[in-house]
């Protein structure tokens, strides 16, 4: 006897099955998400001395605006807040707090520099806001088991050392290096990787080490003094500005070492070319993108794309410039993660996707390269390919490697 | 308007008012202080941090104010001796334990030897002279500190656990830190008034005002200049350990020659001869960065920038150095620290027309 | 030994750099008693505008004199604006006046021009000299640095403007009742380092490469020299400027902690100042009770 219980029965099933339906398509959302946006929280040096880094945030601008263009993600305006922090670690903080606290976003994504990360990482760990994608090479930022919100981005220095110092224990096992690099984290965290890359021989074979600060005119003394020490070998760990000074004075000097470049110096237009194309001739550096520099990559589509967004975005000035294609190969991850998110745009969920990336693809990135990662390993680009400067572009060779750093 | 201008005159109107100035003056005060300890539980966290903040660059002005204001010295590296006081704190915290309020004393002492070490060889230099020592002090720090990484962290800084309220108080972190800034702030406001209405900030403001004739009647300019620089690293050095504990974070970064120019700039925005100023120039240091920013994010440090020149010219002694002598004038109420620095003015006017 | 030469010839090419901006500094420092320390952001703002003139077209030497005096009508009009308002107003005004103009070019140039690295041209080739210690972009920077040394120098010392503008600096009162048009020569003064910072930019950037912040440590280096030499000495300027270059690289080839170059260099340099608190070349403030 169908019962008039059963009919309310299944009217209620009918009905909390509609309301539960409505409510999975209308969303799971933590703070900064709602249906029509998604709020992105983010600090950049757009001034002082690592200003010429700021270029990578208004790329991030420019791509998040792009694509909200062309419907959002799953039809959610991205709102992308930018805030300069002067690479001042209290400002960070400050900043942080008011993303957090006051504008809510949902998560802190691509913020630049160690020491601001480092500022921030505490807070935001504790209160459980995703710190995604930071723009910074820093070793330590693979450490999910106390850090399980904290994500970098970048192949971090210690696996690009470690690459070099493979290399040299293969192909220059006598060598006597030196190494030339900038008094900072990402400077020592080079030189680190390299000791630890070349293991028992390292002491043995490090034979003199230089540094510099960002406030200093030159290194042109740094050289002279590094060559003086009688090494063969020189690895040049340095931001554009010096690393141009560094290629061209260890050509006038006459020393032809063996001359390995850090691969965050090694654009064409920003430093090869002001250095001196003729001076740079056999310098070894490593890569992970795609040179908007060099012609071999200038006629496929994907750089042509890049090119539209950049000169669509008033970033014309910067097309010859590495870090902006780095930039927009980060904020496609971002848009990758937050995709797969779907409509469960809470801070866990989104935390959960970006550590759950299968093989993610970019046009950008060099072939071979892809995007993986887990829940034990935050580490995202963790592949480069050696390549060697003939005095027009960068020849890449040898395989797609993993460096084995930490 | 003679009733604002050093004279019989004037003198004579305040005694009279005598009493009730001085009534008034402490109600408003008494009020203000109030208003300041209840004010955090109107506000969100955010907002408590960001006073918090305010303060802690207040002591810090506060202290330079004592040097290059009251004593004429001028200082472009007091960002190394608050970086000083900011590692004093957290190498105590971090390696010995110590609570976060016992660090204030050593900050104190520490900064206030190195202010006295620092003043002895400055007693050389005047002007420009000067402010390339103090330059060196505010470059130089950032080097050492990277360098002595095993006790400073180096580059990665010291990262701090904030601390928490004493239990059974009920406010949280922020409001509790907040209100420990704020009795700091008003006992170095309190030590410094003290101080600079004494007989040690006449012979201060002697000294800057006319060294050869404070000399000539006994004053040991040596000893007080000295002084000065002990007291003023002292102020700044207690309000880095604050900003070490509220930031939870120090690294060589956080203390760049940057630092150093916006306290001066606080220091002149605030009134450089006064302790109120050390408020106005708080405030400045931490607020108008972000006011620039909403109103222009392509070029924000040149609305800084205008903002500082456009408070320049308005009120060239700060705001409290201006619109403290007026007020005063206005109730015939000066103090004798405003009456040199009026008549200071007065005769440096000539100096250039 | 060939180590210790080819540092001490280095450092004297980069002191010539650090000379040249001190020049500019002790300019205005005798003409208006002010330490300018935005005289790095002005000197690579006109390098911006070299650069512009360059890139559309125009030949260096074009370029160079166009900028020199729009740098110095740009030096003027600072003086005449910015700078006059707080001309009596105590010198701490003048001070936060000059690090807000520093803050203003800096930002105004990252806006306009972009935080990337330029390159800019150099009108002396790039040849090595003397068995590759110096090359002959090296010696240019010296020589125009010597020579715009010798202009300054014959400037104040045998020209009736410079006579005027001495006078004008030392005691502005007297000046004027000698019918000196004080005003006019302290625009003049700011107008004249603008266009040796001008040189000084255009001189360096080359070697350094062109972005917003060329300057920053330039001018610290500069401001050091300027007061070793003596803040109203021409001459000490550029000696002052030389040793800071050939102190700075000598400290840090073979002082063992390397990373202390810059606190050891500048500590040195202080020493000698507590012998000589007026600079080496500078003159005693004397002063009437």
């Amino acid at each position: 006897m169908r019962s008039k219980w059963t009919t309310v029965t299944s009217l209620s099933a009918a009905s909390l099955m509609v309301a539960g339906g409505l409510a999975l398509a209308a969303g799971q959302y933590g703070p900064g998400a709602s249906d029509s946006e998604i709020k992105i929280g983010n600090t950049m040096p757009y001034s002082g001395p690592a200003s010429s880094y700021g270029v990578i945030g208004k790329v991030d601008a420019a791509y998040f605006a792009m694509i909200n263009d062309q419907g959002g993600i799953n039809g959610r305006k991205i709102n992308f807040i930018s805030r300069d922090d002067g690479y001042s670690p209290p400002k960070t903080v400050e900043l942080a707090r008011q993303m957090v606290e006051q504008d809510q976003v949902l998560l802190m994504y691509n913020t630049l520099g160690t020491p601001p990360n480092m500022a921030i990482h505490g807070y935001l760990n504790d209160n459980k806001v995703p710190q995604l994608f930071i723009a910074t090479g820093a070793d330590q930022w693979n450490d999910p088991k106390h850090f399980p919100w904290t994500m970098g981005w970048i192949p971090t220095y210690g696996i690009e050392s470690h690459i070099y110092a493979n290399y040299i224990l293969k192909n220059l096992p006598n060598a006597k290096i030196a190494v030339l690099y900038q008094n900072d984290d990402f400077g020592k965290d080079y030189l680190n990787g390299l000791r630890d890359g070349l293991g028992a021989q390292a002491s043995k074979m490090i034979v003199a080490t230089q540094s510099y600060e960002t406030s200093d005119a030159t290194v042109d003394s740094q050289v002279v003094a590094l060559q003086g020490s009688g090494a063969d070998t020189l690895l040049t760990v340095a931001i554009p500005k010096f690393a141009a000074q560094a290629i061209r004075k260890v050509y006038d000097i006459g020393w032809k070492p063996n001359h390995f470049l850090t691969s965050v110096a090694n654009s064409v237009g920003t430093v090869m070319k002001p250095a001196g194309l003729e001076k740079g001739v056999g310098i070894i550096s490593a890569s992970f993108v795609k040179d908007p520099t060099d012609p071999q990559w200038q006629n496929s589509q994907e750089y042509k794309d890049w090119l539209a967004l950049m000169t669509s975005h008033n970033l014309s000035g910067n097309t010859t410039d590495i870090q902006a294609v780095i930039g927009y190969c980060n904020a496609q991850t971002m848009v990758a993660v937050l995709k797969a998110a779907g409509d469960n745009l809470t801070r866990d969920n989104v935390m959960k996707q970006a550590a759950s990336i299968q093989n993610l693809q970019l046009p950008m990135l060099l072939p071979g390269i892809s995007i993986s990662t887990s829940a034990d390993d935050f580490r995202v680009v963790k592949q480069m390919q050696l390549e060697k400067f003939d005095g027009t572009n960068w020849k890449l060779f040898g395989d797609v490697v993993s460096g084995s750093g930490t | 308007m003679t009733k604002g201008i050093a004279g019989a005159d004037g003198l004579a109107a305040g005694q009279r008012a005598g009493l009730e100035g001085v009534a008034w003056r402490w109600i408003i005060a008494l009020a203000l202080i109030v208003l300041a300890a209840v004010m955090p539980f109107a506000l969100s966290n955010y907002h408590v941090f960001q006073l918090t903040m305010v303060m802690i660059y207040a002591i810090a002005v506060l202290g330079l104010n004592v040097l290059t204001g009251y004593n004429g010295q001028i200082s472009l590296g007091h960002g190394g001796f608050f970086a000083a006081g900011a590692y004093t704190a957290a190498i105590l915290m971090h390696r010995y334990g110590v609570p976060y309020w016992a660090t204030l004393a050593p900050a104190a002492l520490i900064c206030f030897a190195l202010g006295v070490l620092f003043g002895l060889p400055a007693l050389r230099f005047e002007g420009p002279y000067l402010a390339l020592v103090t330059l060196a002090m505010a470059v130089a720090m950032p080097q050492l500190l990277k360098y002595f990484d095993t006790w400073t962290g180096g580059q990665q800084g010291i990262n701090l656990v904030k601390p928490l309220p004493p239990a059974g108080l009920g406010i949280d972190r922020d409001r509790w830190l907040y209100l420990v800034v704020l009795s700091a702030l008003l006992i170095a406001m309190r030590i410094a008034a003290n101080m600079l209405n004494g007989r040690t900030g006449r012979a201060f403001v002697a000294i800057r005002d006319h060294p050869i004739a404070a000399a000539a009647m006994g004053i040991n300019t040596a000893r007080y200049k000295t002084l000065a620089f002990g007291t003023s690293t002292l102020f700044t050095g207690v309000a880095g350990a604050l900003s070490a504990v509220v930031i939870g974070f120090v690294a060589p970064e956080s203390f760049s020659l940057f630092l150093s120019l916006s306290f001066l700039v606080g220091s002149a925005v605030g009134g450089i001869a006064t302790i109120g100023g050390a408020i106005v120039g708080g405030f400045f240091i931490e607020f108008v960065p972000n006011f620039a920013n909403d109103i222009s994010d392509a070029a924000p440090w040149a609305i800084y920038g205008l903002a500082m020149l456009l408070l320049m010219y308005a009120m060239p002694r700060g705001v409290v150095g201006s619109l403290g002598p007026w007020l005063a004038g206005r109730t015939g109420r000066l103090d004798f620290v405003a009456r040199r620095s009026l008549a200071v003015e007065q005769k440096d006017k000539g100096r250039k027309s | 030994m060939h180590q210790l030469l080819q540092q001490t010839f280095s450092g004297l090419a980069y002191g010539a750099i650090y000379a040249s901006l001190a020049l500019a500094l002790v300019m205005i420092y005798r003409a208006t008693d002010l330490v300018n320390f935005a005289q790095g952001e002005m000197a690579m703002f006109s390098t911006y505008i070299a650069w512009t003139l360059v890139n559309a077209g125009l030949a260096f030497w074009g370029a160079f004199v166009i900028t020199l005096a729009v740098s110095f009508v740009g030096g003027m009009v600072i003086e005449r604006v910015v700078i006059r308002p707080v001309e009596n107003a105590p010198v701490l005004a003048a001070v936060v006046v000059t690090l807000g103009l520093l803050l203003i070019f800096n930002s105004l140039a990252g806006w306009i021009y972009s935080y990337t690295l330029q390159e800019f041209p150099s009108p002396f080739p790039d040849r090595p000299v003397l068995d590759a210690l110096l090359t002959t972009r090296d010696l240019g920077v010296i020589g125009v640095t010597l020579l715009m040394l010798l202009l300054l120098f014959g400037f104040f010392r045998f020209t009736t403007v410079g006579l005027a503008m001495r006078a004008a600096a030392q005691n502005p009162v007297s000046a004027r009742l000698c019918g000196i048009r004080v005003g006019q020569m302290l625009a003049i003064g700011w107008g004249l380092a603008a266009a040796i910072g001008a040189t000084a930019g255009i001189m360096v950037a080359p070697v350094l490469f062109l972005d917003p912040n060329m300057m920053g440590g330039v001018l610290l280096y500069a401001f050091t020299g300027a007061l070793l030499g003596g803040i109203t000495s021409p001459i000490g300027a550029v000696v002052g400027g030389l040793i800071v270059g050939v102190t700075e690289n000598l400290v840090g080839t073979y002082l063992i902690a390397s990373q202390l170059k810059l606190t050891v260099a500048l500590g040195l340099i202080i020493l000698v100042l507590v012998f000589r608190p007026n600079g080496l070349f500078g003159t005693a403030i004397l002063r009437r009770v």
